[in-house]
């Protein structure tokens, strides 16, 4: 009896319950209001579903958030991976198809199923670039002595601009089917970006979980200053987790371009900054910086992507929805924060009294 | 002669905008004769009088230590619900106008409260009123309302005629009379010096007994009284409204008023200065619509860059300064390597 009870009170006590908590409530109220959301279908061998989709969409979201989660855990930010993610998308798209960006009028040469470039080069090209971005941030932060938020934001303003100059200022449409495999495509009757997915966060666990290099994140986070005097080079740290932070975007940038099978320099990965951010919250990593877990950042972004999913079901309008997340964010937040919990407990500690 | 080089060097960022300005304008007029009409002056400050309006309250919000990203999409949605409220229900602009700006005011004052109270990072609350704000006006409408108003059409229309042929409009007016106004607020008020004192330190300002709280509240509201001013002048100046409307301003307003010499950090810089940053955001759009080759996403790189020269001066200048007051301190507790120090106090 008593293990087993303990391993219950450690899995409540562990980052993950809450988060898992609030996705078991978005389940049920999909239970209840929803009609066919659990239904789970096999057409030509691929699963499908309101679930599978879920999973498909939130993809990019969820390896941004896993960036994302390193990234605050040092007590930063990164604003700028919704940018990065266009930069991306532009980047893998122009390689593939050239010629769409310098001609407005698609001949039939340009639509034909064939790539300029060879996959692989493509993927890492818009990796490469991603990556550099990253790179850009965290000189700036570490080197530059920029406040991060700061630091990002100028990438957030310039970097749209920086993927239009890439597109030439077009929406690139791609006809390369072996590309559109990244967002669409399925793997043993599953959606292979869910492989991405697990392939990134088994990564970043190895590194941050099997190496030092997690603990130290951790100790950044907490306290820049007494890390850098146990020997931590807390300022490669910041390189690396920013850079790891645009290489995430990057994945996601192909995701979604393939996904839609075109890029958009002005729209695509348009309010991310708030959804990843949200969903570390969600995933109770706190802003501050310290300690983080990857997989409760992963069921945030997964919370997320379900409200959006359901709401969307519900008929509220797209851009609309983002007032609702707004409001689950402050809420969140407040209920993270100490002084609520301060408030709360003294509050219930004087009717104690009076009783 | 040494006093009248210490004023210099306090006005130095502020020196170096006004300059940059008059050379970049200078060339342009070179370059370019249709600059040269001093219309094309005026010109500046008619297409860019809310994108002032908006800077001007994230001025002070930055100078206490805070961020507001917030002003673009309270901008949208006082221009969907001003002409929501005169098109559909028919309200008069008289009762419309107090309201936006009643409305404005309340959102800055509950994102000001939640950051006090619940000290929670100014950037995530406004980031989160920048997204409840843009859901809001899709909530309200979900395509552009077009404004038929005769009072909005004829403030839209109406010029204020100065030398020869030359005119602004009447935001023009209002923006520049807000802007007399905040540097008043600011350096001539117990509330400006409040303001000051709370981003230099907020701690000191704490214990000097200076009134933070309400007067980080204060500096909320009137953020989100002059977003709410600038919603009103953009809506009168395209007499329409949508939820897609100014679109990223918010990072035209932070790097204008940091191009105007204002410090991120909080603590310092001047209201006036923002009026030249927002000029010289504006200069570098039109510079590239005269030039005519280069595309309009040019814009937002060359101010990205822009912003970034000024933040690394900005930064280095911090730096320079508490070096000297290490070596100043002299080196009794034999101190720790002085850049180490800065990076450690720039990350925290």
């Amino acid at each position: 009896m008593t293990p087993s009870n303990s391993a219950w009170k450690r899995f409540t006590n562990s980052q993950v319950f809450w988060p898992l908590v609030a996705l078991a409530l978005i389940m049920l109220f999909n239970a209840i209001f929803t009609p066919g959301f659990f239904k789970l279908e096999i057409k030509d061998g691929h699963l499908f579903g309101s679930l599978i989709d879920i999973i498909n969409r939130g993809a990019p979201l969820m390896v941004l958030s896993i960036g994302m989660t390193i990234v605050i855990a040092t007590g930063g930010v990164d604003l700028s991976v919704g940018a990065v993610v266009a930069i991306s998308a532009a980047m893998a798209t122009v390689l593939i198809n050239p010629a769409l960006g310098k001609q407005l009028i698609a001949s039939d040469k340009l639509v034909q199923d064939v790539s300029a470039t060879p996959l692989p080069l493509v993927v890492a090209a818009a990796l490469l670039v991603s990556a550099l971005c990253g790179l850009w941030n965290g000189l700036l932060v570490s080197r530059g002595n920029i406040q991060p938020m700061v630091a990002t934001l100028v990438l957030m303003v310039a970097g749209r601009g920086i993927a239009q100059l890439i597109t030439g200022g077009q929406i690139i449409t791609v006809y390369f089917t072996p590309y559109f495999f990244i967002g669409n495509g399925y793997l043993a009757g599953v959606p292979f970006t869910l492989f991405i997915v697990a392939a990134v966060f088994l990564i970043a666990w190895l590194l941050t979980r099997k190496t030092a290099v997690g603990m130290f994140v951790e100790s950044v986070g907490i306290n820049a200053r007494s890390s850098f005097y146990s020997g931590i080079n807390e300022k490669n740290i910041k390189l690396l987790v920013y850079t790891v932070s645009g290489l995430c975007a990057g994945v996601a940038g192909l995701i979604i371009s393939s996904n839609i099978k075109s890029a958009d320099a002005n729209n695509a990965g348009l309010g991310f900054e708030l959804d990843a951010i949200l969903a570390v919250v969600i995933g109770g990593t706190l802003m501050s910086g310290g300690r983080f877990s990857l997989l409760a950042s992963i069921i945030g972004a997964l919370v997320i992507q379900s409200m959006t999913t359901t709401m969307y079901a519900i008929g509220v309008p797209a851009m609309a929805a983002q007032a609702v997340k707004a409001l689950v964010v402050l809420a969140v937040i407040l209920l993270y924060s100490q002084q609520l919990r301060d408030g709360l407990s003294r509050l219930l500690e004087r009717k104690g009294a009076r009783l | 002669m040494k006093r009248r080089f210490k004023i210099d060097r306090k006005f130095l960022p502020l020196l170096v905008t006004i300059g940059l300005f008059v050379v970049a304008y200078g060339y342009g007029a070179a370059q370019y004769p249709g600059m040269r009409s001093p219309q094309t002056f005026f010109n500046l400050f008619i297409d860019n009088a809310f994108l002032l309006i908006g800077s001007i309250g994230l001025t002070l919000v930055i100078i206490s230590g805070g961020i507001d990203l917030s002003v673009g999409a309270v901008i949208a949605l006082v221009s969907v619900a001003s002409a929501h409220l005169l098109e559909k229900e028919g309200l008069s602009p008289f009762v419309v106008i107090p309201l936006m700006l009643l409305m404005g005011s309340a959102l800055g004052a509950i994102m000001g409260a939640i950051i006090h109270y619940f000290k929670v990072q100014p950037f995530i609350v406004t980031l989160a009123g920048m997204f409840l704000a843009r859901g809001m006006s899709f909530f309200i409408s979900l395509d552009a309302v077009t404004i038929s108003d005769p009072f909005y059409r004829a403030l839209s229309l109406a010029r204020i005629h100065l030398i020869g042929k030359s005119f602004i409009s009447i935001h023009v007016a209002i923006a520049l009379l807000l802007l007399l106004v905040t540097i008043y607020l600011a350096h001539f008020t117990r509330f400006g010096r409040t303001v000051y004192a709370m981003g230099g330190n907020e701690q000191s300002a704490r214990l000097m007994g200076l009134p933070v709280a309400r007067t980080k509240v204060l500096v909320y509201t009137f953020a989100g009284f002059c977003n709410a001013l600038a919603g009103i002048v953009f809506s009168i100046n395209l007499l329409s409204g949508h939820g897609l409307y100014a679109n990223g301003l918010e990072l035209e307003a932070i790097s204008s008023v940091v191009i105007g010499g204002t410090l991120l950090t909080g603590g310092v810089g001047y209201v006036f200065g923002t009026l030249f940053g927002v000029l010289i955001n504006g200069l570098i759009q039109v510079l590239i619509m005269f030039n005519g080759e280069l595309s309009s996403w040019w814009t937002r790189i060359v101010i990205g860059l822009l912003t970034l020269i000024f933040i690394l001066v900005q930064s280095w200048i911090a730096s320079y300064k508490k070096r000297k007051i290490v070596v100043k301190s002299g080196a009794a507790a034999a101190p720790p390597p002085a850049a180490a120090l800065d990076s450690l106090a720039a990350s925290d």
